[in-house]
């Protein structure tokens, strides 16, 4: 018989964790880092601690996992660090980045960053997943599960120097019902801060950008939108200066409305944009902030 | 110092692919290959490294058909000092890549292996954390920079908030991610003196025991082109009249 242990690594995510495992329609629990709430379907809350690197993190998530069929998570740049050594360490199958479930041991998952998608055959378990929330429905709320807390007692030999997390004070990019997004032609991070982040701030939004923003310096790594970046679904997705590279639409395909302002207008965004502008970004961006 | 960089053939990264009309899988009529750009980046770290300590010796790895010469060549020109094709037409997954890369490692001694972060056709990001996993090595994944020192690598690596730099004794296992460098171009030359250096082809130490399979493939859902509006005014009514924004 299935039965899953969904992880929200965060507390944003655990509406996700719940919305994964009652798709799964086996029965769940969440192993919760950070808060979460008592009443999302599970079977079991399970709440647990601690902030090391991924060796020691999926040692001591190996001990909790075992009795599963299937050990999930929601898709990010830690949780696809700690997970895959997770099914390493478990010989076990894994599938990143599910967007759908057909049966509990069939999913489907974007590759070639999002032209396609595969349907996915699990043929032995348990297996490993991390998954996107935005392919979801909204949990049920309701009942409550019972809590426990879990020590994980993992080892492992890898030491933190340093961490520099940089608060932008400004929403989740994975979570943002807005995000506001520059590439290339911003020129420099004074530039991108003031066009995209004065929109931005303006709206309540999250800032974005593309690889060639990010690697030229405009804007900072955690900001990169797309196949090898961050994955976003929010209400509005506003692309100012992004030329519209597969790469790049692999991350936004799920936004509900996607205006882009581009000053080509064969630029390719203008394809798949719900609204698309012909304008210089460095005129249309501050007018919108203006007169909003 | 050694240094083992597992490689993949994967479909030209720029190319447009789409599944074949009855939906078993990609259609790959006339597209061109490469290495993947993740690994590229790990055989330029590589070559970089052995540049600064040319007592270091680079081994580039692949497993595949006879087909992935051309990229284990690529590899040669880099700089990597020989290549290694674990020949193999069979299905690997994940799991199987990393048994099979594990294998090596167990009987040929290596300080770091130093890879892409994820192949840009599956995009899985799996290999390089079930690897480290499989032979009990610290991991550092999407590094931006690597510092190789006398039995410890210091990595800086992306993270979801910004970045962290962490220190793992060696061996280890490191995959990298788009800042690390920029791979450098190969002239003709380079290429040729490449055929030099020695490409080997061995058997599999391992059979796949493969633990996932793909049974299909369809096109996403396509977004349509929508409206053009002709100014900023135009744009915010549109944004307000669909309930977007507020107003
Ligand atoms: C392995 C791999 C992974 C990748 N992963 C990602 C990824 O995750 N995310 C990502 O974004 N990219 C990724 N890329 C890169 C991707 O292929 C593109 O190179 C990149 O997205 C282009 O960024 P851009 O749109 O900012 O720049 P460009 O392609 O240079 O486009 C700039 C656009 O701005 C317009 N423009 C210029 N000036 C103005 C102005 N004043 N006003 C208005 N418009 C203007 C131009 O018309 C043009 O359309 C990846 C590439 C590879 C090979
Ligand atoms: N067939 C293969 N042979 C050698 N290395 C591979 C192979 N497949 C994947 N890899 C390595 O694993 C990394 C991650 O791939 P993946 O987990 O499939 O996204 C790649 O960047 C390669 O370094």
């Amino acid at each position: 018989m299935a039965k899953a242990l969904v992880i929200a690594f965060s507390s944003s995510d655990a509406e996700g964790a719940a919305a994964f495992g009652q798709a799964l329609g086996a029965p769940f629990d969440i192993l919760h880092f950070g808060d979460a709430p008592t009443d999302l379907g599970a079977g079991k809350m399970i709440s647990a601690s601690g902030d090391v690197p991924a060796d020691a993190l999926a040692d001591g998530l190996k001990a909790v996992a075992s009795g599963y069929s299937h050990i999930a998570a929601v898709s990010s740049m830690h949780s696809k660090d700690v997970m895959a050594r997770l099914a390493g360490l478990l010989d076990a199958a894994m599938v990143t980045d599910v967007i759908a479930i057909a049966s509990p041991t069939v999913f489907k998952r974007p590759i070639y960053a999002g032209s396609i998608i595969a349907t996915i055959e699990v043929l032995a378990e348990p297996v490993v997943i991390t998954f996107r929330p935005a392919g979801f429905a909204k949990p049920t709320r309701g009942g409550a599960s019972t809590t426990e807390t879990a020590s994980l007692a993992g080892s492992g030999s890898t030491k933190r120097v340093s961490v520099s997390a940089r608060a932008s004070g400004r929403p989740d990019l994975t979570q943002a019902k807005f995000v506001v997004s520059g590439g290339r032609p911003l020129r420099d991070a004074q530039t991108f801060e003031q066009v995209i982040g004065g929109l931005a701030d303006k709206l309540g939004a999250a800032v974005g950008a593309t690889r060639a923003a990010v690697d030229s310096g405009i804007a900072p790594n955690e900001c990169q939108v797309g196949q090898t970046g961050k994955i976003v679904a929010p209400d509005l997705y506003i692309a100012a200066g992004i030329s519209g590279s597969t790469q790049h639409m692999a991350g936004i395909k799920d936004s509900k409305v996607i205006v882009a302002i581009n000053k080509d207008p064969d630029a390719p965004i203008f394809e798949v944009a719900d609204l698309g502008l012909v304008a210089d970004l460095f005129d249309a961006v501050p007018e919108m902030t203006q007169k909003l | 110092m050694k240094i083992l960089v597992p490689i993949k053939r994967v479909v030209d990264p720029y190319a447009k692919v789409r599944p074949l009309a009855d939906g078993s899988g990609i259609d790959l009529t006339g597209q061109n290959f490469a290495i993947n750009p993740f690994d590229e980046i790990a055989v330029e770290e590589a070559a970089r490294i052995k540049e600064r300590d040319p007592s270091t010796q680079v081994t580039a790895i692949s497993i595949g058909g006879p087909e992935v010469e051309d990229q284990l060549r690529k590899a040669l020109a880099m700089g990597a000092d020989e290549s290694i094709l674990v020949e193999s037409t069979a299905e690997w997954d994940s799991p199987s890549v990393a048994d099979e890369l594990a294998a090596y490692l167990k009987d040929n001694p290596t300080d770091v292996v130093i890879m892409g972060k994820q192949a840009t056709d599956d995009d899985n990001n799996q290999v390089g954390q079930m690897l480290a996993a499989k032979l009990g090595w610290p991991q550092a994944t999407f590094a931006s920079k690597i510092e190789l020192k006398p039995g410890e690598a210091v990595v800086t690596r992306e993270t979801d908030t910004g970045e962290e730099t962490l220190s793992l004794p060696l061996p280890a296992v490191i995959t990298v991610d788009l800042r690390l460098n920029e791979p450098r171009y190969i002239a003709l030359p380079g290429i040729i003196k490449a055929r030099s250096k020695p490409l080997n082809k061995v058997a599999p130490k391992t059979s796949p025991r493969l633990r996932t399979c793909m049974t299909g493939v369809e096109s996403p859902p396509s977004r349509q082109a929508g409206k053009r509006v002709g100014s900023v005014d135009e744009l915010l009514a549109e944004l307000k009249g669909r309930g977007v924004l507020n107003g």
